[in-house]
C-alpha cells in the first residue's frame, strides 16, 4: 500500500447559518489521481478551501495530515510552500501580462529589488515544456486560447514545486480536443510520481483518469470508491452523488395550469465579451399560466445567461430568437421594456445585481415600479412606506422597519425583499434564479409558498435552480439545460434525481 | 449577538447622521471665543453668504454627480470662468441686452455639461478623465475670450445687483422696524412658520395613517433648533442691510434640489445608480440617461455660478473660478456624501459648505496665514472622508488584508 501523503480527519466548517462541512473525512495516497465529485453546494470548493489555507487555521475543527504532520495553514502561501497548489475553475491569469511574468507572478525570480528576467524565461520555457505547450513565454496570455491558458496555469503550479496538485473543474471552459490532452497530461505526471486531487462534474473524465473517487453530498463525505475494488462507472457516481430522500420540504399545491403564457423559441445568445461564444444555444421553452417551470442544470449551463437575455436583453451580444407573449411576438430591448411587458427577473445574484445595500427596505421595495408610488414623477413617500410595510407583512420579512438598510438584513430576509420588490412590479410572468440560494431552511419553505400563491393567483414562474430537490418538489414541468442547449424536458411527476442527472452528464 | 450588533449600527448611523451638525457646532463655539464673538457679528454672517455662494450652488450640482458613485467634475471652475468671460465680453464689449446675454451663458453651461456628459454617459469615458480634458480646455478659452485681460462690468449694475452680494446687492428694505431691515425680518418670521407649519403638518399625517414617527422629543428638538437658527440667521442679516440678492438664488437652488433629490423618481435614480447601478439597470432605470443627467445640469449650475461670481468680483478675469471645483467637491465629501456614491443630501452638503465657510472665515478673522488655511482645510476634508469610510465599515480603522 502507497503512503499516505495527505488526510482531512473530522473537518467541520460552518458558515453564519450554514454547515458547509460536516465532520469530512478524505485521504489522498501518494501518486494517485483522486477525484472529489459532488452537486453544486456539496462542499468540494470549501473542502479545498479549507486545505489550502484560504479558510485560516481555526476557522474551522477538524486536522489537516500533510505527508505526516499536523499542518496549520494560514494563508495560501503556507499551503504552498508545502507543494499544495490548486487551480481554480476561473482561470487567474493576467491578461496583459507575458506567461512568464504570469507564471512567476508573487513568486518572482531574482533577488527582492531586481526581477531576473532571464531566469524567469527560461526556467518559464522549461515549465512550459514539461506541460507540453509550444508557446514563447514571453507572448501575452491575452494572445493565447483557453486551452492553453490551462496548461500555463498548471505550469505555474510546477513552478511553485507542486507536490499536490488540486484542479478545480479544469476542463470546464475546453473543448474535447484541449480537455483530452489535458487528462493526458495528467496521466502522465501521475506515472512521475505527481499526485492530483481532481474536481470535476464531467463523470466520464472522472472515469478516465481518476484511481479513486470520493463522493461529497450536504457536506459530508458518502463514500469512496477505489477502482481496483470498487465499479466506476458513471451510473455507480451518480447514484452516490444523489442518493438522498427528498422530506417533506415543500408545500403542497394544487395546480390549476391554464394556457401558454410565453414561448421562447430558437433563442441564441452569445457571450458579451468572446462574441464567437455561444451560451445559449437554439433554445425553445413555454410557460403556461399557473405553472410552475424549471430549469435545471449545473452552473455555467447558460441559465442564468438565458434568463436575463430574455429580461429585455440584459445580457450577452447577438441575440436571435423569438420571444411570444400571450401569442404576440414582443421585442424587448432593454429592462424598462420587460418590465412593461409584465416580466420580472429576480436575479441570483441578489447581492451584486438585486439589491441597494446601502438603501432601507422601503427603496428597494419600490425601486422597480416607481410609477406605483408616485405622480408625474414625484414620490408619494407615505404610500412608499405603506407599500413596503404592506409587502413586508405579507412576505413575513424579519426586520424592525422597513427604514433598515437592506445590507444589514440575512439573506432569507433580503430575498424576500427582492422577491417583495418584483411583486409589487405586477408582473405575469416571474423568473426566479435560484431564489433559495444561501438561505436556512425555514426562509426556503416560506419562499416556496410565496410561488405557491404567485401561481394560485396566475401567473406564472421559471425556477431556475441548481438544487434538485426542489425543482423536483416544486415544478410542474422541468426543462434540463447543459451547455447552452436544452437537453430534456420532464414531466415534473416522473422525473428523478437520477433521470436529470444522467441528462446533464450524458452530454457533457 | 444580532440585537447589540443593531444596536451598534443604529449607533454609528446616527453619529454619522449628525456629526457633521456636531462638529459645526463645535467649529462656531471655537471662533466665537478666539474671535471675542466677532464671527457671529451681523456683517460676517451676511459675508458668509456672498462669499460662499458659489459654493453651494456648485457642491448642490457636485452632489449629482458623486451620488452616481463618487464620480466628480473638475471642470466646473474652469467652465465658471469661461461662461463669466464670454457674458462679460458680450455685455461689455458687444453691448448685449442683459437678459439676453444670461440665456446665452446659461445655454453655454447646459451645451458644456451636455458634451461632456455625452462622452461619460454614453461612451463611458471616465469623468475624472473627461473633466479634466474641460478644466484645461476651458481654461484656455477663458483666456481666449477675454484676450487675456480683465474686463470689468461695474457698469452694468442690473446684472451685478440681481447675482450679486456684499457691497450694494441687496434686496430693498421697504420698511423698517427699530433700525432693522423689516422685509428681511418679516420673510425670515413667514420661512420659519413655513418650516415648523410643515414638519408639523406631515407629521400629523403621518400619524393618522397609522406609520412610524420619530420621538416627540427628537421632532421637537430637531424642529424648534432648526426654526431658532433659521430665526437668528434671518435677525442678523436684517441688521446689516438685510437679505443679499444672491442668496436667493442660493436659496433656489437648494430647495429645488433638495426636493428632486429626495421627492421625484429622478432624484431617486441618482441614489440607486450609484448605490447598485446592475441593480437598477435590472429594475428599468436608465442608467445612461442618469450620468447624462448629472453632468449636463453640472454645466448649467456651473453657468449660474459663472453669473454669481462676475457679479460679486464686477469683473471677468481668466483666473476667475480656480479651485472651485475643489471647493464644491470637499464641501459634499465633508457634508457626507459618500466617496462611493449613493449616498448625500442637499442639507447636508450645505452644512459641510458653510463648515468650510466658517473654517476660512474665522480664520480670516484671527489673521491666520493663507497658506496655513489651506493646510486646515486639506486636514479637515481628509478626516470627514476617513469618517466616512470607516465609518461605513463598521467602525473598523484598518480594511482587510
Amino acid at each position: 500500500m502507497a503512503n499516505v501523503l495527505l488526510e482531512m480527519k473530522n473537518i467541520t466548517k460552518t458558515f453564519p447559518g450554514v454547515k458547509a462541512l460536516d465532520n469530512v473525512n478524505f485521504q489522498v495516497e501518494e501518486g494517485e489521481i483522486h477525484a472529489l465529485v459532488g452537486e453544486n453546494g456539496a462542499g468540494k470548493s470549501t473542502l479545498m478551501n479549507v486545505l489550502s489555507g484560504i479558510y485560516p487555521f481555526g476557522t474551522y475543527e477538524g486536522d489537516i495530515v500533510y505527508n505526516g504532520e499536523v499542518c496549520h495553514f494560514n494563508v495560501i502561501k503556507d499551503s504552498e510552500s508545502k507543494g499544495i497548489v490548486i487551480i481554480h475553475q476561473e482561470l487567474a491569469l493576467i491578461p496583459y501580462m507575458s506567461i512568464a511574468e504570469n507564471m512567476f507572478l508573487g513568486n518572482e525570480r531574482g533577488s527582492k529589488y531586481k526581477i531576473d528576467w532571464n531566469e524567469t524565461n527560461e526556467l518559464a520555457a522549461k515549465y512550459l515544456k514539461m506541460v507540453g505547450l509550444k508557446e514563447n513565454p514571453q507572448t501575452l496570455i491575452k494572445d493565447i486560447g483557453v486551452g492553453k491558458q490551462q496548461l500555463v496555469e498548471i505550469a505555474k503550479a510546477l513552478a511553485k514545486n507542486a507536490k499536490l496538485l488540486i484542479l478545480d473543474e479544469p476542463t470546464a471552459s475546453l473543448n474535447e480536443e484541449d480537455t483530452k490532452a489535458l487528462l493526458d497530461l495528467l496521466l502522465k505526471f501521475k506515472s512521475e510520481g505527481m499526485t492530483s486531487i481532481l474536481i470535476s462534474h464531467k463523470l466520464n473524465e472522472v472515469s478516465y483518469v481518476a484511481d479513486k473517487v470520493t463522493v461529497l453530498r450536504d457536506g459530508s463525505t458518502i463514500e469512496t470508491l477505489d477502482k481496483n475494488k470498487d465499479d466506476l462507472s458513471e451510473n455507480r457516481i451518480i447514484k452516490g452523488m444523489v442518493g438522498r430522500e427528498i422530506e417533506d420540504r415543500f408545500p403542497k399545491r394544487e395546480s390549476n395550469i391554464g394556457d401558454i403564457k410565453m414561448e421562447v423559441k430558437n433563442w441564441t445568445v452569445y457571450h458579451p465579451l468572446y462574441t464567437e461564444k455561444k451560451v445559449v444555444d437554439d433554445v425553445s421553452i413555454n410557460v403556461r399560466k399557473g405553472e410552475i417551470v424549471g430549469i435545471s442544470g449545473l452552473m455555467g449551463a447558460g441559465r442564468t445567461e438565458l434568463a436575463m437575455s430574455l429580461f429585455g436583453k440584459s445580457y450577452g451580444t447577438n441575440i436571435s430568437g423569438e420571444l411570444i407573449l400571450d401569442g404576440k411576438p414582443v421585442h424587448l430591448h432593454n429592462a424598462q421594456q420587460a418590465i412593461k411587458h409584465k416580466l420580472a427577473y429576480v436575479t441570483e445574484d441578489r447581492k451584486g445585481n438585486g439589491l441597494i445595500l446601502s438603501n432601507p427596505i422601503k427603496i428597494n421595495t419600490t425601486i422597480a415600479n416607481l410609477e406605483g408610488v408616485s405622480n408625474r414623477g414625484v414620490i408619494d413617500k407615505d404610500r412608499e412606506y405603506g407599500v413596503a410595510v404592506e409587502y413586508k407583512e405579507k412576505l413575513n420579512t424579519k426586520c424592525p422597519t422597513v427604514e433598515q438598510n437592506v445590507g444589514n438584513l440575512s439573506g432569507g430576509n433580503q430575498q424576500k425583499v427582492l422577491l417583495a420588490k418584483w411583486m409589487f412590479a405586477d408582473p405575469d410572468v416571474l423568473i426566479l434564479d435560484e431564489p433559495t440560494r444561501g438561505i436556512d431552511v425555514g426562509a426556503k419553505y416560506e419562499i416556496y409558498c410565496i410561488m405557491n400563491q404567485l401561481v394560485a393567483e396566475g401567473k406564472s414562474v421559471i425556477m431556475i435552480s441548481s438544487e434538485m430537490p426542489e425543482i423536483l418538489g416544486m415544478c410542474d414541468r422541468i426543462y434540463v439545460m447543459n451547455e447552452g442547449k436544452i437537453v430534456a424536458e420532464l414531466d415534473g411527476k416522473d422525473a428523478t434525481q437520477e433521470k436529470i442527472m444522467s441528462h446533464i452528464v450524458r452530454t457533457a | 449577538m444580532e440585537k447589540t450588533n443593531a444596536r451598534r449600527g443604529d449607533t454609528i448611523t446616527f453619529v454619522k447622521k449628525y456629526a457633521m451638525i456636531i462638529v459645526l457646532i463645535l467649529v462656531v463655539i471655537f471662533f466665537t471665543t478666539m474671535t471675542q464673538g466677532s464671527i457671529l457679528a451681523p456683517m460676517n454672517i451676511s459675508s458668509l453668504i456672498s462669499q460662499n455662494a458659489y459654493v453651494f450652488v456648485l457642491a448642490t450640482g457636485m452632489l449629482l454627480c458623486i451620488l452616481t458613485g463618487g464620480n466628480i467634475d473638475l471642470s466646473v471652475g474652469s467652465v465658471v470662468c469661461f461662461v463669466g468671460a464670454v457674458g462679460a465680453v458680450l455685455m461689455m464689449n458687444h453691448h448685449w441686452n442683459m437678459y439676453a446675454a444670461i440665456a446665452v451663458m446659461f445655454a453655454i453651461g447646459i451645451a458644456i455639461g451636455a458634451f461632456q456628459a455625452f462622452w461619460i454617459a454614453y461612451v463611458r469615458i471616465p469623468p475624472f478623465i473627461t473633466t479634466l480634458a474641460g478644466m484645461l480646455a476651458f481654461r484656455g478659452l477663458s483666456n481666449v475670450v477675454l484676450d487675456g485681460l480683465t474686463v470689468s462690468i461695474k457698469e452694468q449694475e442690473t446684472f451685478v445687483k440681481l447675482f450679486g452680494g456684499g457691497a450694494n446687492c441687496y434686496v430693498p428694505a421697504i420698511f423698517y422696524v427699530g433700525g432693522a431691515n423689516g422685509l428681511c425680518l418679516l420673510v425670515t418670521l413667514v420661512a420659519a412658520a413655513l418650516f415648523l407649519f410643515s414638519q408639523i403638518r406631515q407629521r400629523l399625517i403621518r400619524s393618522s395613517k397609522g406609520y412610524e414617527t420619530e420621538k416627540p422629543i427628537a421632532f421637537w428638538f430637531k424642529s424648534l433648533a432648526i426654526t431658532a437658527v433659521l430665526t437668528a440667521f434671518g435677525v442678523a442679516l436684517s441688521f446689516h442691510k438685510g437679505i443679499p440678492t444672491v442668496l436667493i438664488w442660493v436659496v433656489a437652488v437648494v430647495l429645488v434640489y433638495h426636493y428632486i433629490t429626495s421627492n421625484t423618481t429622478i432624484g431617486r435614480a441618482f441614489y440607486a445608480v450609484g448605490g447598485n447601478e446592475k441593480a437598477t439597470k435590472l429594475s428599468g432605470i436608465n442608467t445612461n440617461k442618469v450620468y447624462f443627467l448629472a453632468y449636463t445640469n453640472m454645466g448649467f449650475l456651473a453657468a449660474l455660478a459663472g453669473m454669481i461670481t462676475i457679479a460679486r468680483l464686477t469683473s471677468a478675469q481668466p483666473t476667475y473660478g480656480q479651485n472651485y471645483e475643489m471647493d464644491a467637491i470637499g464641501s459634499c465629501f465633508i457634508g457626507g456624501a459618500s466617496a462611493y456614491g449613493g449616498i448625500g443630501t442637499v442639507p447636508g452638503i450645505i452644512i459641510g459648505a458653510v463648515l468650510m465657510g466658517v473654517i476660512n472665515l474665522g480664520m480670516s478673522l484671527m489673521g491666520v496665514d493663507q497658506n496655513m488655511q489651506k493646510v486646515v482645510k486639506g486636514g479637515v476634508l481628509l478626516a470627514a472622508v476617513i469618517f466616512d469610510v470607516v465609518s461605513k465599515r463598521g467602525g473598523k480603522l484598518l480594511a482587510k488584508d
